[in-house]
């Protein structure tokens, strides 16, 4: 029942109203330390995320891209507190995150829930699946029997027959439901914001389009506020407002969905969207738009991580690291030579100029 | 057949079941699959998880555990009966006649030998030829399947190179006796998407330039666009449609097909509901008697739950089992 | 718009399934039923049990009643069944009352030992970092040792003696015990539901009880009651050295000390206790397998 109050427009939790952001991140950095040797030294560090900042609007969806090793996952992670960042700011509805006078992360993860990507690994083989959902509410004081009704309530909203599934294991139910299921969990608590990693990634093509749905009206009906992570462009552009693309623990280039996928300016975010399978065997793809995996993040490269995969590179991109500068929210950035014309890069924007 | 044949078929399949046998169940993974396909051509086997897909490519190697799997129909590569060959005649086809490539490069290598070692050591094995001709052949193979500094990296170990080059030495590895055919099972969805449109064009660089015929499997209907000369799409173990890539993705004629290229999310207006195919596919323990995509279709009708569909030839090449779908003729009539 | 519960499934498959409301335990109970093997070895588990608990009842002879013109009977002399020992005993009677000891040092022992490692084991594996290591390398040093020489040496230094017996066997098996516990631990930790369920802010306990828990109590319990034959076996093994329980207290393994010396007059006399930790050990072994089994959900 509670669930249709959400037609009244305002949250009683939120604190700046519909023009503060409810997320904010500035320069984000984990490195997990890489240790060798018998005493264990520290010889190298992975530089998973490094310097990441943002900013995430009530109610919209913002999605993340970007290949394995760009710290995509990490961020996730470290947005739920599930890893400790090393450095940078985390504010959540204007709050610091952790931090004296602020909000504290046991009452953050109340109002940020997570839906993992690998539907078998995320759910306790040993719990039915109500059990799952209702062990957030139980574990901040719902009596139990409430908890369970209310679980039962979620999986039917999540598409499942709570007689016939909630009873469950996980080993019993296939991974489209499982990942029902997640959802379910995730909406326990009522929260504000969802991070959703790969969460759709393992699911066949037709049940990947049934959660998506899902997914969309459930933001709807109960003004979730997201953020997509996937590997996935297609997926990312069909559900986000907004989409920030990472390459090695950066962000090389963030902005409105259609700004990204119809005029991209960095070009990595162009390499992507060029590696797209076409859907069409007489437009076929003749040569690949970069060459190579992506390099480690282990010891990335120098100045613009992107120079050595990169067509345009010149000597100034692997002496000077790009900003991304900044812009308002809607702003479309991207952290390359060529969109700053005192860069020196011999193709930097001059137009703009004239 | 007559023995001749170089331009008879390099595959034939007909009537090809697969099923699991436990003490519990019987998994029919493989319901009655018919294919056959000609030298130098690229076919891609299209399907979901568990629709029989991985399943009907390890039974044309007969790579299924023998006493859990009975295989039923016939399998002819190259002239010869597979299901009837020796032990030792089978040992000579796979990698000589028939060879294969995973989505995982790292099972198909030792992770304690080098990755040139092992490329060697089978060209050794399988052509007799001594240490320093076998070692020179691995290397053109490394630079056939373009990997920079080729030289270095045949004394690296499976784990010092990126997935994309694993990838690649495994190509190098499985085209290492000139198979005439190469079953390549999702070998590039576990790959970054900038390193995944690699592949496939080196792939199909590959298949032109060796006359291969390669058996494609995926459940990507953009990684079938960009490689398959025909598609076969298999739901449920058995192959719902099959035709020309062209036609297929242009024009399904199964409603399965219909509803996969519906539901696949590309270009899509936001904000606007997926199509998508309600439900889930069958159990394979238990499946439903007719059509098995009967119970989704919104096309299905009373007779789709009672009869199973017959391959219908709609088109010359196109062919579809479905009850909805009629050849030309009485189409007109 | 209507209330919440709207979008349920199509009601045509409701009745498709009946709901599955057994627990987890119901679950391996319910799979151990249609188990025959893992019945039969259960079964033949519980009567040596049964025995053993009830050996006044069903022992033909006093254990201790000695007698010097029935020394190393064959079985079946004189309603011995299984005949008479080196000092005239009845072998039966003392295999029935020599079960309360020998099962006695076979279980105790593990069951402590579970308790103690496993719990360290957990507290390892959940805490990571440096108070992982400090247990763990201290589990290591134990491990240097086989378990036959660290249980002989330990009781050896403490003393004979069934308790003291029983203390060296469960020193010897805190190490192996702590060590699956903390590998079962260290794995489920990193599974994306434990951080699901600490992403919902809950207590650290609570996830620990819930989640981390319940999924290493099925390899740690299948552990330990493989290592219950093994206690056996090291117990009658003490025994055997003299250093477990002392005669002419009725124990597996001491009786198998005693009547080797009469191997050549009475085999099949001498044999009988050793057949006793066989059919034991055996037993245990085939139903700690199916318990493996019946407790795997997934299967």
């Amino acid at each position: 029942m509670d669930t249709s109050t959400t037609l009244a427009p305002i949250d009683a939790r939120d604190r700046g109203g519909p023009r503060q952001p409810l997320l904010i991140v500035r320069n984000l950095r984990k490195h997990f330390p890489i240790r060798s040797g018998v005493l264990g030294r520290v010889s190298a560090h992975v530089r998973a995320v490094d310097g990441v900042s943002f900013t995430v609007m009530k109610g919209e969806t913002l999605g993340i891209v970007g290949e394995s090793g760009c710290g995509k996952s990490t961020v996730a992670r470290l947005l739920m507190r599930l890893l400790k960042p090393d450095g940078g700011e985390h504010i959540f509805d204007g709050e610091a995150v952790g931090e004296a006078g602020g909000i504290s992360v046991a009452e953050m993860r109340r109002q940020v829930q997570m839906v993992f990507q690998d539907s078998a690994s995320s759910l306790n083989p040993r719990m039915p699946v109500q059990g799952s959902v209702a062990f957030g509410p139980i574990a901040f004081g719902t009596p139990r029997d409430r908890a369970l009704a209310q679980a039962r309530q979620l999986l039917a909203k999540v598409g499942l027959d709570p007689v016939l599934y909630g009873g469950r294991y996980p080993h019993e139910l296939s991974g489209g439901q499982k990942q029902r299921v997640n959802v379910a969990r995730a909406l326990a608590l009522d929260p504000r914001m969802v991070i959703l990693d790969e969460a759709v990634s393992a699911l066949d093509k037709s049940i990947e389009a049934q959660v998506l749905n899902l997914l969309q009206a459930l933001r709807r009906e109960l003004q979730l506020t997201y953020v997509f992570i996937s590997h996935d462009l297609s997926v990312v552009r069909w559900i986000s407002d907004r989409v920030m693309v990472m390459y090695l623990g950066e962000v090389v280039e963030i902005g409105p969905s259609n700004a990204i996928y119809e005029t991209p300016k960095h070009p990595y975010t162009r390499a992507l969207l060029a590696s797209r399978p076409a859907l069409d065997p007489d437009n076929r793809r003749l040569e690949a738009p970069v060459s190579g995996d992506p390099p480690s993040p282990i010891n990335p490269p120098s100045g613009c991580r992107f120079h050595t995969r990169c067509p345009f590179a010149e000597p100034v991109c692997s002496a000077r690291a790009p900003a991304l500068g900044e812009g308002d929210v809607m702003a479309h950035l991207a952290a390359c030579h060529m969109q700053d014309a005192a860069s020196g890069h011999s193709k930097a924007v001059r137009e703009i100029r004239h | 057949m007559n023995a001749s044949g170089k331009t008879g078929p390099l595959v034939e399949v007909e009537d090809l079941s697969v099923n699991f046998v436990t003490r519990e169940s019987n998994v029919r993974a493989v319901n009655g699959v018919t294919f056959t396909m000609m030298p130098g051509e690229v076919l891609c086997v299209l399907g979901e998880s568990g629709s029989g897909k991985s399943v009907t490519m390890r039974a044309l190697m007969r790579l299924l555990p023998p006493k859990r799997s009975v295989i039923t129909g016939k399998i002819r590569v190259a002239g010869e009966d597979v299901l009837a060959m020796s032990e030792a005649a089978l040992r000579r086809m796979r990698g000589a006649t028939v060879s294969m490539i995973f989505q995982e490069p790292m099972t198909a290598f030792d992770p304690v030998t080098r990755v040139g070692d092992q490329i060697t050591e089978v060209i050794r094995l399988h052509r007799g030829v001594n240490q320093a001709a076998a070692r020179q052949r691995a290397l053109d193979l490394f630079e056939l399947v373009r990997i920079p500094s080729a030289q270095q990296r045949l004394d690296a170990y499976p784990h010092e190179l990126s997935g994309g080059l694993r990838q690649r030495a495994m190509i190098a590895l499985a085209l290492s006796c000139e198979p005439k055919l190469l079953l390549a099972d999702e070998p590039t969805t576990a790959l970054d998407a900038t390193v995944q449109i690699q592949v496939l064009i080196l792939l199909r660089r590959l298949q032109q330039e060796l006359g291969m015929s390669v058996i494609f499997v995926t459940h990507d209907l953009g990684v079938a666009a960009e490689i398959a000369d025909r598609v076969a799409v298999m739901y449920a173990g058995r192959v719902v449609e099959s035709g020309p890539v062209r036609d297929v993705l242009r024009s399904p004629l199964h409603p399965y097909t219909a509803g996969l290229l519906a539901s696949t999310v590309h270009d899509q207006p936001p904000g606007r509901d997926l199509e998508t195919i309600p439900g889930a596919p069958p159990d394979m323990r238990n499946l439903p008697p007719g059509c098995s995509f009967a119970p989704r279709c919104s096309l299905a009708g009373d007779d789709c739950r009672t009869t199973t569909p017959p391959a219908i030839e709609a088109a010359p090449g196109r062919i579809a089992r479905c009850l909805r779908v009629h050849a030309p003729e009485a189409a007109l009539v | 718009m209507s209330t919440t519960t709207a979008t349920a499934s199509p009601p045509a498959t409701i009745n498709a399934t009946p709901p599955r409301q057994r627990g987890y335990w119901g679950n391996v109970g319910y799979r151990l039923r249609y188990d025959p093997v893992t019945l039969l070895f259960g079964t033949v588990l519980l009567l040596i049990i049964l025995c053993a608990i009830f050996a006044p009842l069903i022992a033909p002879f006093d254990p201790y009643q000695e007698s010097i013109i029935r020394r190393l009977k064959p079985p079946g002399y004189r309603g011995h069944i299984l005949g008479t020992d080196e000092l005239g005993r009845d072998v039966l009677s003392r295999i029935l009352f020599g079960g309360r000891i020998t099962l006695t040092m076979g279980i105790l022992p593990v069951m402590v030992a579970t308790l103690i490692g496993g719990g360290l084991g957990v507290l390892a594996g959940f805490a990571g970092g440096l108070i992982n290591a400090l247990i763990m390398r201290v589990m290591d040093v134990f491990y240097a040792f086989p378990s036959v020489l660290l249980a002989v040496a330990i009781s050896g230094a403490m003393g004979g003696g069934a308790v003291n017996g029983m203390i060296a066997l469960t020193l010897v098996f805190i190490p192996p015990l702590c060590r699956v516990a903390e590998t079962a631990t260290t794995q489920v930790r990193n599974l994306d539901f434990v951080d699901a369920a600490k992403a919902t802010g809950a207590p650290l306990r609570l996830v620990l009880w819930h989640h981390v828990l319940g999924n290493i109590l099925g390899p740690v319990l299948i552990y330990a009651s493989s290592l219950v034959s093994v206690s056996i076996i090291l117990a009658s093994g003490l025994s055997f050295l003299g250093l477990g329980v002392t005669p002419p207290e009725p124990d597996w393994g001491l009786m198998l000390n005693a009547l080797r010396q009469a191997i050549y007059i009475s085999p099949l006399v001498a044999a009988m206790p050793g057949i006793a930790i066989l059919i034991t050990s055996i037993s245990m072994n085939m139903v700690s397998d199916g318990l493996r089994s019946a407790m795997d959900v997934r299967s």
